[in-house]
C-alpha cells in the first residue's frame, strides 16, 4: 500500500463515518430521552434516498400514501380526545397538520411536474414526506406504551423495523436506485481526486452536528430535551411534556435519517433493505458512545467507517466480520470499567 | 360432518378415477411465490404453454407451488407421486428445494427434471440422482465461455471480484479451475456484500495488481458497484461480469460506467439477434415468440425457458417409453427415465442437450453466448 491508496481509502472511510455519525448521534439522543432502541433508523435513511429516486422517475412516491395512512390514524386519537374535551382549536391544529398537510403534499406531488424541478426542491420536498413519519410514528406507536420497560419498547422498534422494510418493498420494489449527484465538481488534493458529493457529504455533516449542538446549548426546546434526557421525572415536574420530548427527539431523527438517505443516495445503490446495515454500523459507533456520550459516538462512526475502508483493502471477505467485532472489546472494556447501574424501571 | 366427508371422499376418488386413465401425469413443482418467485412465475406461465398432448396421448400438468421453501417443495412431491400417481416431476424452482425432492424421487423411482442451476443436482452420478435431470446451465458452461473469451483476446492476468455468499464462492471455484488449466492467472481475489455501500478499498486492490482485465461474480443490481468504482478510480481494461446481471435494471443503475462489459448469456435472451446459422435460434425463436404472444412483449426470460426446456425433453423421450409401458405404471416410468438419458440433439430454448448416462444436464458450448453492453443495451458478439 502506497500514500495514495491509503489517502483513497480514508477519504472513503472518512466519508462513510460522517453518515455513521449522522445516525450515531440520532440513536443517542432518541435513546437518551424516549429509551428506544431506534432500530428502524436505517429505514429513513432508505425511504429517503427511494423517495427522492422516485420522484426523479417521475412518479408519486408512494411513501406520501403512508404518510396520509398515518395522518389520518393521529387524527382520528388526538382531535377525537380533543374534541370530547372541548378544545376545538386544539383538534383543528391537529387536523391541519396530521390531514390537511399530507394531502396537500400528495396534491402538490400530484400535480407538479416533480421530476423537473430543481434537485434542492426534490429534496425538500422528500424530507417534507419522511420526516414528519418520525413524530406520526412516536404518537401511534411509542407513546402508549411510553413508560414501558426498555425491552418492550426495543420489542415495539423491532416490529416497526420489520414493517417498515416490508412497506418499502412494497412501495420501492425489489431492485436498487440511485439518484445524480448534487454537484459533478471534483477537486484534486495532491494525488486525492475529492468527488463533489464527498464535499457534500462532509459539509452538510458538519454544518448538521454544529445545527445540533447549537440547538441543545441555545434554545428552550434543546434544553428541554437535554432535561428530560438526565432525568425524565424531573423534567417533567419541571412542566416539559414526555410526549412533546418524544415527538421532537422522532422529528430530529427522522430528519437526520432522510436526509443522511438523501446524501448517499449519489454514491452508493441503495435498495429498500440498505438501511439497516448502515444504522447497524451507526449502532456500533453509538454503543462506542455507551448510547449517552455524543462526542465519543462521532469519533467512533469514524472509527467504524476507517476500520471497514481499510479492511475492505486489506481483508475484504472479512470486512463485516471486522467491523462488527469491534463492539465486543468495546462493550468488554465498557462493562469493566462502568459500574452497573440499575435501570429505573 | 360425516355427509361432506363422504362427499370429499366421492370427488377425491373422481379425481383419482379421472388421473388413473392412461394420461401422463406431470407433475410440476415451482416457486410462484416467496423469494424465488421473480424465477418460478416465468416457469408457472411457461408450463400452461407445454404440449397438451405427446405421442397421442393426453398429458396432465398438476402445478404446486412451493413458496421458495424446501420443507414445502419435499411435501409437495410426495403429495404428486403418492396422490397423484405423477409419471414424471418438473421441479423445483431452487437449488436446494431440487436437491432435497432427490430422495423422494429416488425412492418411489420416479424421473424428474429439475429448472435450477446447481451442479450438485445432477453430478456427481449415483444411485439416487440416476433419476434426476436438469434443464438451465451449469456456471461452469458460462464460466468456459467468459476463459475462452479471455483466452482468445490475450487476457493472462485477471483479477476477481465476488460476492461474499455462496454465489461469489461457487464461480470463483469454477472461474479457478478453467483458468488454472488454459493458464490464466488470477492475480487478485477480492469480496464484497451485496448490501455494501462501498467498494473502494477492493477495488484499489484489484487495480493495485495491474491486471490485464476483472471479473466480477456477482448477481442482480449490486454488481453494478464494483465496476462504478473501478471506472471512477480509473481503471480502463476490460470487465467481466456473471450471466447473474443479464436483466435491464442493471443497466439502469450502472448506466454509461457499464458500457462494454462483457458477459455470457443463454441463447434465449439474445433469440432475436442470433445469425440464423445459430443451432439454437429456431428453437429459441419459438419459445420466445409462444412466451410473449401470451405474456406481451419483452416479458421473456431465461428462468421460463429452463420450464420450456423440461416440456421439449418429455415430448422427446415420452413417445419412446410409450412403445413400452403404459402411463400410470412403475415400467413407464422407468422407461421414461431410460429414454430421456437416451435424448440426442434435442434443441430446447436453453441449448441442445444430448444426454447420458454419466451427463444428466446434456447441454455443450451452444447453451451459452457470449455479449457485451453497446449503448445502453445487450449485443451480441461474434
Amino acid at each position: 500500500m502506497d500514500m495514495s491508496i491509503a489517502l483513497i481509502l480514508g477519504q472513503d472511510g472518512i466519508t462513510n463515518g460522517a453518515i455513521y455519525a449522522l445516525l450515531a448521534l440520532a440513536l443517542v439522543l432518541v435513546f437518551a430521552v424516549t429509551r428506544v432502541i431506534f432500530i428502524q433508523q436505517g429505514e429513513f435513511v432508505a425511504y429517503g434516498a427511494l423517495t427522492l429516486a422516485m420522484m426523479q422517475a417521475g412518479t408519486v412516491p408512494a411513501t406520501v400514501w403512508l404518510l396520509v395512512a398515518m395522518g389520518v390514524l393521529v387524527t382520528v386519537f388526538d382531535a377525537g380526545a380533543a374534541l370530547r374535551a372541548g378544545r376545538h382549536r386544539r383538534a383543528a391544529a391537529v387536523a391541519g397538520w396530521n390531514l390537511i398537510y399530507p394531502l396537500a403534499l400528495a396534491a402538490i406531488m400530484a400535480m407538479l411536474p416533480v421530476a423537473s424541478l430543481p434537485l434542492l426542491v426534490q429534496v425538500f420536498l422528500t424530507l417534507a414526506i419522511v420526516v414528519p413519519m418520525g413524530p406520526q410514528m412516536y404518537r401511534l406507536m411509542y407513546q402508549p406504551v411510553a413508560s414501558a420497560p426498555v425491552l418492550i419498547l426495543l420489542i415495539v422498534s423491532v416490529a416497526l423495523h420489520i414493517a417498515m422494510v416490508g412497506l418499502g418493498l412494497l412501495f420501492f420494489g425489489a431492485e436498487g436506485q440511485r439518484t445524480p449527484a448534487f454537484s459533478d465538481a471534483s477537486f484534486e488534493l495532491g494525488t486525492l481526486m475529492v468527488s463533489g458529493q464527498t464535499v457534500w457529504v462532509l459539509v452538510v455533516s458538519a454544518l448538521l452536528i454544529g445545527a445540533l449542538y447549537q440547538f441543545f446549548e441555545r434554545t428552550l426546546y434543546g434544553k428541554a430535551l437535554r432535561a428530560t434526557a438526565i432525568n425524565r421525572v424531573g423534567a417533567q415536574l419541571m412542566g416539559i411534556s414526555p410526549a412533546l420530548a418524544g415527538k421532537l427527539t422522532f422529528f430530529l431523527a427522522a430528519f437526520i435519517g432522510a436526509l443522511s438517505g438523501v446524501l448517499i443516495a449519489p454514491i452508493t445503490t441503495i435498495y429498500y433493505d440498505t438501511g439497516f446495515l448502515i444504522a447497524l454500523k451507526g449502532f456500533v459507533a453509538a454503543i462506542i458512545g455507551g448510547l449517552a456520550s455524543y462526542p465519543i459516538a462521532a469519533l467512533g462512526a469514524l472509527l467504524v467507517g476507517l476500520l471497514e475502508s481499510f479492511s475492505s483493502f486489506w481483508a475484504s471477505a472479512y470486512k463485516e466480520v471486522i467491523v462488527f467485532t469491534l463492539i465486543i472489546p468495546v462493550l468488554l472494556w465498557r462493562s469493566l470499567n462502568t459500574g452497573h447501574v440499575e435501570e429505573e424501571e | 360432518m360425516k355427509l361432506r366427508n363422504t362427499l370429499l371422499a366421492a370427488i377425491g376418488l373422481a379425481f383419482a378415477a379421472g388421473a388413473a386413465q392412461a394420461d401422463i401425469n406431470v407433475g410440476v413443482v415451482l416457486s410462484a411465490t416467496g423469494p424465488a418467485a421473480s424465477l418460478g412465475i416465468p416457469e408457472k406461465n411457461t408450463i400452461s404453454l407445454l404440449p397438451t398432448t405427446i405421442g397421442g396421448e393426453k398429458v396432465n400438468y398438476i402445478v404446486l407451488d412451493d413458496a421458495s421453501d424446501t420443507t414445502t417443495a419435499v411435501k409437495n412431491a410426495r403429495k404428486l407421486i403418492d396422490e397423484n400417481k405423477v409419471d414424471v416431476l418438473v421441479g423445483s424452482t431452487t437449488s436446494p428445494a431440487s436437491l432435497a425432492m432427490i430422495d423422494v424421487v429416488a425412492e418411489s423411482r420416479t424421473p424428474m427434471i429439475s429448472m435450477a442451476a446447481s451442479a450438485r443436482i445432477v453430478s456427481p452420478m449415483d444411485d439416487q440422482k440416476r433419476w434426476v435431470f436438469k434443464t438451465p446451465q451449469n456456471d461452469l458452461q458460462m464460466a468456459s465461455a467468459i476463459v475462452e473469451h479471455m483466452l482468445a483476446n490475450g487476457i493472462k492476468k485477471v483479477a476477481f471480484i465476488g460476492f461474499a455468499n455462496a454465489y461469489g464462492e461457487g464461480w470463483h471455484e469454477q472461474f479457478k479451475n478453467l483458468a488454472d488449466d488454459k493458464g490464466i492467472q488470477i492475480v487478485a481475489n477480492e469480496r464484497f456484500n451485496p448490501a455494501d455501500t462501498s467498494v473502494t478499498g477492493q477495488a484499489l486492490k484489484l487495480m493495485s495488481v495491474k491486471p490485464d482485465a476483472v471479473f466480477i461474480a456477482g448477481s442482480g443490481t449490486p454488481a453494478a458497484l464494483p465496476q462504478k468504482s473501478l471506472r471512477e478510480r480509473g481503471y480502463k481494461g476490460p470487465i467481466y461480469q456473471t450471466h447473474g446481471v443479464a436483466n435491464n435494471d442493471f443497466l439502469r443503475i450502472c448506466g454509461k460506467d457499464c458500457e462494454g462489459t462483457l458477459l455470457p448469456v443463454g441463447p434465449v435472451q439474445m433469440a432475436r439477434s442470433l445469425p440464423d446459422s445459430h443451432p439454437v435460434k429456431a428453437s429459441a425463436l419459438k419459445y420466445v415468440e409462444k412466451y410473449e404472444a401470451a405474456n406481451g412483449a419483452g416479458s421473456v426470460s431465461s428462468f421460463g425457458a429452463y420450464a420450456w426446456d423440461a416440456g421439449v425433453l418429455l415430448e422427446a423421450a415420452a413417445p419412446v417409453a410409450l412403445k413400452n409401458a403404459k402411463p400410470g405404471t412403475a415400467e413407464f416410468r422407468a422407461a421414461l427415465r431410460d429414454a430421456l438419458e437416451g435424448v440426442k440433439e434435442v434443441a430446447g430454448a436453453t441449448g441442445i442437450y444430448t444426454m447420458s448416462a454419466e451427463d444428466h444436464l446434456g447441454l455443450d458450448e451452444r447453451s451459452r453466448v457470449m455479449i457485451e453492453i453497446r449503448n445502453g443495451s445487450w449485443s451480441l458478439l461474434k
